[in-house]
């Protein structure tokens, strides 16, 4: 028999009863439904995190100042003071799989514009090309500081968004003069809003300012920042009162011991910073970029062979893809459920079946004495349970897809539509049609025409 | 050779450990073109009998020969082919699709025949068939809007629509009124003798057995009279093309 004549058959039948047909298919649709809303839902959520991911920038490495320890006791990242602005100059000439670099000098405390203050979250200290490998350099407004700035120590500064909301009202902030730590900076631009982080921070509580200015006029020596029991720099705290005259603090040449002058007599202005910022070309050079900042840096501190590098090079994948296996487990585990309803569906569609067979038994026997073969039997119920779930499952794809829609408007959780997802439901449900169409088509195929003649 | 032949056909069921013989040895021959009525009380067999004729029960012995073949070692796929190409069935009780057109309820046998019809033959075919049971004018309309009798006509349609050699008819005024139930026999005796279909009437009603030419009496499962026709009887020859 003809496939299209099977099928016209199993459609005028399922035609004869189509509440019925309707009522059956519901399973399915709940199902697939469900699986496409979960999958659309999923999915949209990791590219999400995706976004958020790239929001602290493509490729990032992060490296960091060696760790020391004081009799067995860790002074945390950062109590070394190893890196300097000219390791970041060096890795900028000489590692080709690295596309920007950029020296970071950390600090918090008090800004003032006018009688607004606030305490921004992060205040940083660096070079224009940080906000290229933050991928940052559109600005709101305004223009960023130059090279020269940096060189030159300029007291300018970008705003982040919500500085700028908490500090002007909704004025425009470019060329003001606000007061950090008490040094008057111009603020020359404002920073695009990027929203939060994967950790919940807000980074458009920022201000961005050249290191060289944010090093020597606001914040002081990083080891302050963890070593508690030194007695509290001034600049790192937003308490004034410790530090009635600010700005005078903190020593531009580190203090030398007599040995150390004597064995030195220039004058050394050692200019550590707190961290360096570098973006790889692309995601596979990420290995190589590691690679050659290690040779760079230990060529720039004089390690030798077997000595420990004295700083620590992070990649942000690994943060990644941890972040990203949390969302992947919660969705194949709200999967799985969605496949036990489909199961359940299923179950639903032989149920119907069973019964629609029962009932059908005269059908069934008159068919077989004007002389259908059991395989025609066989296939005319298939044929009816597969075009179930198919179509239950069409109606599934788009309601799983508007009930994502609504997901996304009225929730505003981030939806991403997955033709994955679409072709492995339509594969799921004629599956489900045929793994539990087959049991009833069987029954039927395999009635007696003179028993099923007779039934009752 | 006659068109149908039996030559000792036994059939007997168990039941658990008992062995209940039904048919114990039917020898009997119908002609091309015959029109034969079977007749029998209720468990006499002839329900039996009538089952083995229209190939849907296998005899345990004994042979049935239908146009020069046997047909009691058949696969029941070949069965089946049998039955949609060379018998046609009118049941009782009409047995015809609800919500399914009267077309379409003539059409269906032809859905399962081995050659390939287009569906324009197919309606074709169909409407000619319903056309010479005089139901021309009632094309679309579904069983439950048709009366008895013009249900049985449908039936009678569909059952001639493959052009089988033998139209099997089991108690076919059984569920209709006397007058409806005289149309349908005279139904049946006019494509017996103009178009000389080979028919075989099962019935236990004598009124309706004296439209055949033949009647042929079975009972507990043995014939008694009637099992081949009598020389001298003149055959109409050709069956329905």
């Amino acid at each position: 028999m003809k496939v299209y004549r099977t099928v016209r058959m199993a459609l005028k039948a399922l035609g004869r009863n189509p509440m019925r047909a309707l009522l059956t298919t519901l399973g399915i649709v709940i199902g697939i439904g469900a699986v496409i809303a979960m999958m659309e839902i999923g999915e949209g959520s990791s590219s999400a995190l995706q976004k958020t991911i790239a929001s602290m920038g493509a490729n990032v490495l992060l490296v960091f100042p060696g760790v020391t320890s004081t009799a067995g006791v860790s002074q945390g990242s950062g109590s070394r003071i190893t890196l300097t602005a000219q390791d970041c100059e060096a890795i900028a000439k000489e590692c080709p799989s690295v596309r920007a670099v950029a020296p970071t000098v950390r600090a918090r405390t008090q800004i003032v514009y006018g009688g607004e203050n606030c305490v921004p979250n992060q205040m940083t200290g660096t070079t224009p090309a940080w906000l290229v490998i933050r991928d940052w350099a559109n600005l709101a407004e305004g223009e960023c500081f130059t090279d020269r700035d940096v060189l030159s120590g300029a007291r300018v500064c970008l705003l982040g968004q919500t500085v700028v909301r908490e500090l002007f009202h909704g004025e425009s902030a470019v060329g003001k003069e606000i007061r950090i730590n008490n040094v008057p900076f111009r603020v020359v631009g404002v920073l695009a809003t990027k929203g939060a982080n994967m950790m919940g921070m807000d980074q458009d509580d920022a201000v961005v300012a050249p290191w060289t200015v944010i090093k020597y006029r606001v914040a002081g020596s990083t080891l302050s920042n963890t070593n508690q029991s030194a007695s509290s720099a001034s600049s790192d705290s937003s308490n004034m009162v410790s530090n009635p005259y600010p700005g005078e603090a903190p020593a531009l040449y580190p203090e030398q011991s007599s040995t150390q002058t004597q064995n030195n007599p220039m004058l050394v202005r050692f200019a550590n910073v707190d961290m360096l910022m570098a973006a790889a070309r692309s995601a596979e050079q990420i290995p190589s970029a590691i690679q050659e900042i290690t040779a760079v840096l230990r060529q720039q501190h004089r390690l030798r062979e077997g000595q420990e590098d004295d700083f620590d090079i992070r990649d942000t994948r690994e943060l990644t893809d941890t972040l990203s296996s949390t969302t992947t487990l919660m969705t194949n585990l709200l999967l799985a459920v969605a496949m036990i309803s489909l199961v359940v569906g299923g179950v639903g569609i032989m149920n119907i079946m069973l019964v629609s067979v029962t009932e059908r038994t005269r059908e069934i026997g008159l068919r077989m004495a004007v002389g259908a073969r059991a395989r025609d039997i066989l296939r005319q119920f298939l044929t009816e349970a597969v075009i179930l779930c198919l179509v239950g499952g069409a109606v599934g794809i788009l309601l799983g897809h508007g009930g994502s829609y609504l997901v996304e408007t009225l929730l505003r959780w981030p939806v991403k539509t997955s033709p994955t997802a679409i072709a492995a439901a339509v594969l799921v449900a004629a599956t489900i049609g045929i793994a539990f169409g087959y049991y009833p088509a069987w029954k039927a195929s395999r009635l007696d025409p003179i028993e099923a003649l007779r039934y009752e | 050779m006659n068109l149908i032949e039996l030559r000792d056909i036994q059939k007997t069921y168990h039941m658990g450990d008992i062995a209940v013989p039904v048919l114990k040895g039917i020898s009997l021959g119908v002609a091309q073109g015959e029109m034969v009525a079977l007749m029998g009380a209720s468990g006499s067999g002839k329900s039996t009998l009538m089952n083995i004729l229209g190939c849907l029960d296998r005899p345990t012995s004994g042979e049935y020969w239908l146009e020069g073949q046997e047909m009691s070692r058949l696969s029941p796929d070949q069965r089946a082919l049998m039955r949609n190409c060379k018998l046609g069935f009118v049941f009782q009780s009409f047995n015809l699709l609800a919500r399914t057109s009267a077309l379409d309820n003539v059409a269906m046998p032809l859905m399962y025949t081995a050659e390939s019809l287009s569906e324009r033959q197919m309606r074709a075919r169909a409407e000619e068939m319903l056309r010479r049971v005089g139901l021309a004018d009632r094309l679309a309309y579904h069983p439950s809007q048709l009366s008895g009798g013009q249900q049985q006509r449908v039936a009678i349609a569909r059952a001639l629509v493959s052009r089988p050699t033998v139209l099997l008819a089991d108690e076919p005024t059984g569920n209709l009124d006397s007058r409806t139930s005289a149309e349908i026999l005279r139904l049946f005796q006019e494509l017996h003798e103009r178009d000389g279909i080979t028919i075989i009437l099962v019935t236990h009603d004598a009124n309706v057995a004296a439209h055949a030419k033949r009647a042929i009496h079975i009972h507990d499962g043995v014939i008694v009279d009637g099992a081949y026709s009598a020389p001298s009887a003149e055959m109409p020859t050709g069956g329905i093309q």
